[in-house]
């Protein structure tokens, strides 16, 4: 077991968890921040996207022991101060089907738009393509992208 | 009538077989209870003006919570933005509450219907009592009952203490869909600002305080056991509190937290009892059809006698693997057992056979068994078994706490239940011009029902109905079935036997029109081009339906206009649970692939109760379709299914997914299925636009083999 501090969505979290617990579960079963999911626990789907300083990354598959000191962003602290512009853009294109890999798209897609306020197609294609959606929304995804965007994409 | 009276009314009304659902008073959170008005199982209104509406199927994106709710609003009159939705667990009010058959508005929509028209007669009738005027000068509107005369309006809030005392009428008047307010309108889902905040609660999400988690050991080959195990290794890693059998071919590892148990699971020691399967594999599956196909099918559909008809013969054979569902919440369930009594918080699309598989399980009686339904990560059919139930269940059971059993991805790929291998043989006789005036469709493939021994009546699947009906107005036209049977385990996916059946059938059509040297989509109008009704089993399938998709579809598509070079379509169409549709699919061709650029579909599922959900529900269909025709298989090796993640078994991505129009033929016919019917012409039509382009004829999925 290690004791490790991590910044998670602005406050200062202490976790007492073994230090190769990726950073999924410490989010999830740790700090009940459920928000984050569990697609495939290999880097494969992009269900449990999160920002660590700012950067999206997969947290099934990192370890909390290498994010001593780091800010966390998950979908919780997205829209802390009420809804993100792209949770508004999904909701306006009416994105989600099941929903479940939604909350990581958004967060793959906040990083995009927090570096390229004004994505082309494939620029979106190429930051959301390591995100699954077996429900098949890309397209509506694609256009919530553009609309969060034109709406001045960060907030 | 007091309150307790009136329960006792209402529970009268049930003895009473009367027509509406009568009787169901659910849990109230606040002291309300007696106040509220709830003349059916689907409904309450509180003197607060809420309307809250149950919904009797499960959410697995398919937007029931949001489309049901519609139904019943549309009849009370009820203002849409005071409505409340309440997920209804196994019940015994609703009747079969299974999720799936592209069914819930098909089997809700008259008693959603009934029950809103019920209670707003009731309201009426509480309002000109209350006046003292005739109920036909008075109208419901906007949650309130209007006295235009004198000008006067009170809240269905407002009227529930006098309605919750009137009789429920057996008899109500339905609206006409030219006043239809609600229903056809683009309501947002009621469940989206939940789930683009993280706050939606999944089945893996929810939780019972001094919960455990637990994940199993499942033995990989198929049927087989477990010998024994060493657990040391396991208890050493922190958290871990249990490690013991479950069932004859698992072992489970409880701990503190999902990753500690899955830690205990990795170095747990299991040796196995490989069974009667371990030499199983695929070309063995698909050499038991070849071999089964000489045998005598039961037939599906006879029309005329092809055996007899006389022409040139053509003839074709088409096969499919087995595929797996892999929604993106993977399996999972929290259980708490507690001796006389087991509550259950389950993603299910079965809630009452959770409830029922696992009273057997833990030795209860199924109402000592309460089961809760979650919202699904997806669900398309893989959430018809209840595996996981049963599997929380006995975890908890076995450690005396409530327990959450998650499935990794691996565990919900190799130990899925997979749509059936298939085999098709098709002949046709040809007339002087290459129509076919005879159709034999052969289907050999194992029954999902009868694998799991449910009733498979004169040897015919009990989905067959559904999905493999006829689709052209030939004169001598013969589908039939062989039942096959198979160790490797089958499911329900996403429209089930119709994705072979169109494939095949679909692929064929295409080859003769070809052949005949026509164009697809007239030769396909020309074998519709009189209006008839095919009956198969309960279903009349009309050949203007399908010829209407057919030509707005190509209408939509600019079938007649000139593509970019290098671009090609290819059409299909197909009838399944009783909507038509129809579909067009452009591609280039890059490498030998296909990239798909734009796919049009139309369906006519009669009334479209939201058209937003309903587009939905075809561009995720399409999508689904297109995954499974390029890429989608599922194999055996050695008894074990050899794909594990979303790397062997990849789902299609952002970059490969086209543009998709979704259109609906306008109709106030009563609504059919929208969930499945967009998932099986996507591959023909594929297939058939890379003919197009190649002269390459696919007579097996996946095309990327």
């Amino acid at each position: 077991m290690a004791d490790i501090t991590l910044r998670v969505n602005g406050s200062e979290k202490k976790v007492s968890v073994s230090a190769d617990t990726p950073l999924l579960w410490v989010l999830r079963d740790t700090l009940e921040l459920t928000g984050t999911k569990f697609g495939c626990g290999a880097g494969l789907c992009g269900a449990c996207t999160v920002h660590v300083e700012g950067n999206p990354i997969r947290s099934c598959s990192t370890p909390v022991s290498q994010l001593a000191g780091k800010s966390v962003t998950t979908i919780e602290g997205l829209g802390a101060n009420g809804l993100h512009v792209l949770q508004q853009a999904w909701i306006a294109e009416e994105v989600p089907q099941c929903g479940y890999c939604q909350t990581g798209q958004i967060m793959s897609a906040a990083a995009l738009l927090a570096k390229t306020p004004n994505p082309t197609d494939e620029q979106i294609t190429q930051a959301m393509n390591g995100n699954l959606c077996r429900c098949g929304t890309y397209e509506r995804i694609r256009k919530a992208v553009h609309r969060a965007a034109g709406n001045g994409g960060t907030r | 009538m007091s309150p307790l009276s009136r329960r006792e009314f209402v529970a009268a009304g049930v003895a009473a077989g009367a027509g509406l659902v009568i009787g169901f008073y659910l849990p109230h959170k606040s002291g309300s209870q007696e106040e509220s008005f709830s003349p059916n199982a689907y409904l309450r209104i509180t003197p607060d003006n809420k309307v809250t509406i149950v919904v009797a199927r499960s959410e697995m994106g398919q937007g029931v919570r949001t489309a049901l709710p519609m139904i019943l609003a549309e009849e009370l009159e009820a203002d849409w933005k005071q409505i409340a939705i309440e997920q209804a667990g196994a019940s015994t009010l609703f009747g079969d509450q299974t999720t799936g058959g592209s069914a819930s508005i098909r089997t809700t929509w008259d008693p959603m219907r009934k029950a809103g028209a019920a209670a707003r007669e009731m309201l009426i009738s509480a309002a000109a009592l209350t006046w003292n005027v005739p109920r036909s000068s008075c109208a419901a509107e906007n949650s309130r009952i209007k006295h235009a005369a004198t000008n006067r309006s009170l809240s269905y809030g407002e009227l529930v203490g006098k309605a919750a005392t009137l009789p429920v009428p057996t008899d109500v008047t339905l609206k006409q869909s030219k006043d239809y307010k609600i229903v056809g309108q683009r309501l947002p889902r009621v469940d989206s600002p939940a789930k683009v905040k993280g706050e939606a609660v999944f089945g893996i999400d929810f939780r019972v305080p001094g919960m455990k988690f637990a994940v199993l050991s499942r033995c990989p080959t198929i049927a087989g056991k477990v010998s024994g195990f060493d657990d040391k290794e396991s208890k050493k890693i922190s958290g871990v509190s249990y490690v013991g059998k479950i069932g004859d071919s698992a072992v489970a590892v409880v701990g503190d937290s999902v990753w500690g148990a899955m830690e205990g699971r990795r170095v747990l020691n299991v040796t196995w009892d490989d069974g009667p399967n371990k030499d199983l594999n695929t070309a063995a599956v698909m050499a038991s059809l070849k071999q089964a196909a000489s045998k005598k099918g039961a037939s599906l559909y006879a029309a005329g006698d092809p055996a007899k008809t006389s022409g040139r013969r053509v003839s074709a054979e088409h096969e499919l693997p087995f595929m797996a569902h892999a929604p993106m919440e993977p399996g999972n369930c929290t259980a708490h057992y507690q001796g006389t009594k087991c509550e259950l918080w389950a993603p299910t699309q079965v809630p009452q056979d959770c409830r029922d598989s696992v009273a057997t399980a833990i030795g209860l009686d199924p109402d000592q068994v309460k089961v809760n339904v979650t919202l699904m990560g997806g669900g398309f059919g893989r959430r018809l078994e209840h595996d996981y139930a049963v599997e929380a269940a006995l975890v908890s059971k076995a450690i005396n706490a409530p327990v959450k059993v998650i499935w990794t991805r691996e565990d919900d790929m190799r130990f899925s239940t997979y749509r059936p291998a298939s085999l098709h043989q098709l002949t046709a006789a040809l007339d002087g011009s290459g129509f076919p005036v005879a159709l034999t469709h052969r289907i050999i493939a194992p029954s999902i029902s009868g694998q799991k021994g449910q009733p498979v009546p004169n040897g015919v699947d009990p989905d067959l109905p559904d999905e493999a009906g006829p689709v052209y107005g030939l004169p001598n036209y013969s589908i039939e079935y062989v039942l096959t049977e198979t160790p490797v385990p089958l499911g329900w996916m996403r429209s089930v036997y119709a994705l072979q059946a169109a494939f095949a059938l679909e692929s064929f059509i295409d080859e003769l029109a070809v052949a005949a040297g026509k164009d697809p989509l007239q030769f396909r109008l020309h074998l519709l081009a009189k209006d008839q009704d095919l009956q198969y089993f309960t279903t009349t399938w009309h050949t203007a339906r399908m010829r209407a998709v057919l030509q707005l579809a190509a209408e939509k598509a600019g079938w007649n206009t000139p593509l970019p070079a290098g671009h090609y379509r290819g059409i299909a169409c197909f009838g399944c649970f009783a909507s038509y549709m129809a579909e067009v699919v452009e591609i280039t061709m890059e490498k030998d692939q296909p990239r798909v650029h734009r796919v049009v579909a139309v369906v006519d599922c009669g009334q479209v109760v939201n058209p937003s959900i309903l587009e939905q529900q075809i561009q995720g269909g399409i999508v689904y379709g297109l995954g499974n025709a390029l890429r989608a298989k599922i194999t055996i090796e050695k008894g074990r299914v050899v794909q594990g993640n979303f790397d062997d078994y990849a789902p299609l991505r952002m970059e490969e997914t086209p543009a998709v129009e979704a259109y609906a033929v306008p109709s106030a016919e009563v609504p059919t299925g929208i969930g499945e019917p967009s998932v099986p012409p996507v591959a023909p039509a594929l297939c058939n636009a890379i003919y197009a382009a190649t002269k390459k004829r696919i007579r097996a999925l996946p095309i990327l083999n």
